[in-house]
């Protein structure tokens, strides 16, 4: 089922009289997620990404746009009307019940022609159960579960009423870091399984990076960029997502451009094509240098740190906004920890340029 | 050495408290267990040095008394009809409650004031709700001046006036009133109680609910029910000892008589035949008495609490 979000906006009212401003949540954002695909819904907290979820599982209505599902317009719809699985980031698991009623909970609300007869409840129940890979774990209650677990009931719970559209929200962030790499496997393997439209909300850029088909970065309440893990993370639209995305995250200076030449300090890094004078943020991902004795920047070496096949070499620069610069390096290629400073050239390709005012990208051809 | 003197000093603080509790909760319990035991027990006869035998007199006594029966069967009666019935209505007003936010505020204040209120005080303005004003049955002249409003309000319908609480009035008229008034009393601190078991309910349960289409009242039954059950277990085992101790409620409703004035100590409880027994300065079957009740309440308490742990849930 193809999701569609027209020029959604999500104004909260001020919450008393003392108080009110009013909170714009989501501003005017248009999603499309394709049919079938697997979509991260990726930024910091408060930035809107929830309440977008929220809205497309009918939970909350937007101030202003449409929703979509398919051919359908939904934004009218009941949640329950709408045919979506909503996973909590508690779970929110029912206490007194047993896992497997848990699961045939959203059964048995069904009325009328849609409900199912007992057997093909039960059968169904069973079916989804052995998709998460919890058939022995039937009779427990989910006091008597692991996180893990209980996020499997909570997945199951979701599924087995078959939703046109699944909704997770924050599935992994009460689980413990290992856990959490398998649970994300898991959740992959029942999307390809199923080939249901799923849309994920997530403050982990590492998380949505690794499962999604598609990440939709978002930042007070406005879309900054949508697109394939890899596209977004070599090709950012503005220097919020070159930051965001990224670990260790990307290394921004302080520069100018002159003349075609970038200059981060005094030291013209790279010859451009075609770009415009003035101020800039030069932005350059950890893997984008090269350790070069007459390369075309100098650093403060502050000390280098050998992680089995990679390095990282820590140093300082005057025009760096962070106040440190990392830089990753194959560990075959040999340095000097004894320096006082390390040069580098950089790779074109992993230089990005933004407006220093608007920190929009400032794209440009390398000579 | 250190940990002694830290002993030391933890007592210190406790003491004014373990002196109260000694003097007001420990002692009198003790001392109900001998009184009860000594056969013939009064207080100023014991304070004129005169001994009395162990033995088992004073409960065989407090059995065989005339009233002990009325007594014990009104004391039930009381709980078993207002214990459900205060429970399931607090149930409902909670949830009401709870679902219409803005008057939360406004409507706290009124269902509140019950709680707050003198009981006995309570009690008059229900016996004049209920009271007869001039004569009512007997005289050849009817005179009334009022029925009172509830009769008024039956009667605006077309009813028949009914004689709740005067001379003459049935045994049945008598158990209705007593029965709306402790239901009205008892409503506010449960509906406390439930308001903030409702509260502390995740909403992501009627979140996650509602995604699945689940009905009111399937959620009312299914979920609200159920996470609610420890503090329903609680309003009810509570409801239960106290509706065991009631007393200042006939006390409002009828006055010392205990009621109608045609049969007086008609709907007398197990704590008003306890007082009755001190105040004829017997006070070894007062004990008794007493000691009966604790026993009852305590089985009931643990039948509750029995039944309770099948039904309430995690």
């Amino acid at each position: 089922m193809k999701v569609e979000l027209r020029n959604i906006t999500k104004v909260f009212p001020g919450r008393s009289k003392k108080q009110n401003e009013e909170v714009v949540a989501v501003d005017n954002c248009s999603i499309t997620i394709p049919d079938g695909k697997l979509i991260g819904l990726l930024g910091p907290s408060g930035c809107g990404k929830s309440t977008t979820l929220y809205m497309i599982c009918g939970l909350q209505k937007p101030t202003k746009g449409q929703i979509f599902f398919g051919e359908d317009d939904v934004t009218e719809l009941a949640p329950e009307n709408r045919g979506v699985g909503l996973v909590f980031q508690n779970y929110a698991l029912y206490p007194h019940l047993t896992v497997k009623q848990n699961i045939l909970f959203p059964l048995q609300n069904l009325k009328g022609e849609d409900r199912p007869s007992k057997e093909e409840m039960l059968k169904r129940a069973y079916e989804t159960a052995k998709l998460v890979q919890i058939s022995e774990l039937m009779d427990r209650k989910p006091s008597e579960l692991s996180g893990g677990q209980q996020q499997r009931v909570a997945i199951a719970r979701a599924l087995v009423k078959m939703p046109r559209v699944l909704l997770l929200d924050e599935p992994l962030s009460n689980l413990d870091a290992r856990l959490r790499l398998q649970t994300r496997e898991e959740i992959r393997r029942i999307q390809r399984e199923t080939k249901i439209t799923t849309v994920f909300v997530t403050h982990d850029q590492d998380e949505a990076m690794s499962i999604s088909d598609y990440i939709v970065v978002m930042k007070q309440g406005v879309v900054q960029q949508i697109g394939k893990p890899q596209e977004v993370y070599d090709d950012p639209d503005n220097l919020f997502v070159a930051k965001f995305l990224g670990t260790p995250p990307i290394n921004v200076f302080s520069g100018h451009i002159k003349d075609n030449t970038v200059f981060i300090g005094g030291e013209g890094v790279l010859r451009t094509k075609s770009a415009p004078d003035g101020e800039v943020y030069i932005g350059v991902r950890p893997e984008g240098f090269i350790l070069n004795d007459s390369g075309a920047l100098g650093c403060e070496l502050s000390r280098i740190e050998v992680m089995g096949r990679d390095m990282s070499i820590i140093s300082k620069n005057d025009a760096s906004v962070n106040e440190t610069i990392r830089s990753i390096i194959n560990s075959d290629i040999k340095a000097d920890p004894g320096a006082k400073t390390v040069r580098f050239d950089i790779k074109p390709h992993k230089l990005f340029l933004f407006d220093k005012e608007s920190e929009k990208r400032i794209r440009f051809e390398v000579e | 050495m250190v940990e002694s003197k830290q002993k030391w000093k933890a007592w210190l603080y406790l003491a004014p408290a373990i002196a109260l509790l000694l003097v007001f909760t420990v002692w009198p319990i003790i001392n109900t267990v001998r009184m009860a035991f000594l056969e013939g027990y009064r207080g100023l006869e014991a304070a004129n040095g005169q001994t009395f035998q162990i033995g088992v007199e004073n409960f065989v006594k407090v059995v065989k008394y005339k009233r002990f029966l009325s007594c014990l069967k009104n004391t039930v009666l009381l709980c078993v009809l207002t214990v459900p019935i205060s429970s399931f209505l607090a149930l409902l007003v909670a949830v009401f409650l709870n679902s219409i936010k803005w008057l939360q505020k406004p409507l706290q204040t009124v269902f509140f004031l019950p709680y707050v209120t003198n009981s006995i005080a309570i009690g008059m303005v229900f016996a004049a709700m209920f009271n007869i004003v001039g004569s009512f049955y007997g005289t050849e002249n009817e005179i009334v001046v009022t029925a009172g409003i509830i009769n008024n309000i039956i009667e605006f319908f077309g009813g028949k006036a009914i004689n709740w609480i005067n001379y003459g009035s049935s045994y049945i008229a008598n158990i209705t009133v007593m029965v709306i008034y402790i239901v009205w009393n008892a409503l506010p601190f449960k509906i406390l109680i439930l308001l903030g078991g409702l509260q502390s309910i995740n909403k992501q349960y009627y979140e996650a609910a509602k995604v699945d289409g689940t009905s009111r009242t399937r959620i009312f039954t299914r979920i609200t029910v159920p996470l609610l059950s420890p503090m329903l277990a609680y309003v009810v085992i509570t409801g239960f000892i106290g509706g065991f101790k009631e007393y200042t409620s006939i006390i409002g409703i009828f006055g010392e008589s205990m009621g109608p004035a045609d049969d007086a100590g008609r709907l007398n409880t197990m704590v008003g035949f306890i007082y009755d027994a001190i105040e004829s300065n017997n006070q070894g079957r007062a004990s008794a008495a007493a000691l009966i009740l604790f026993v009852i309440i305590l089985a009931v308490t643990l039948i509750n609490l029995q039944v309770s742990k099948k039904s309430v849930h995690y």
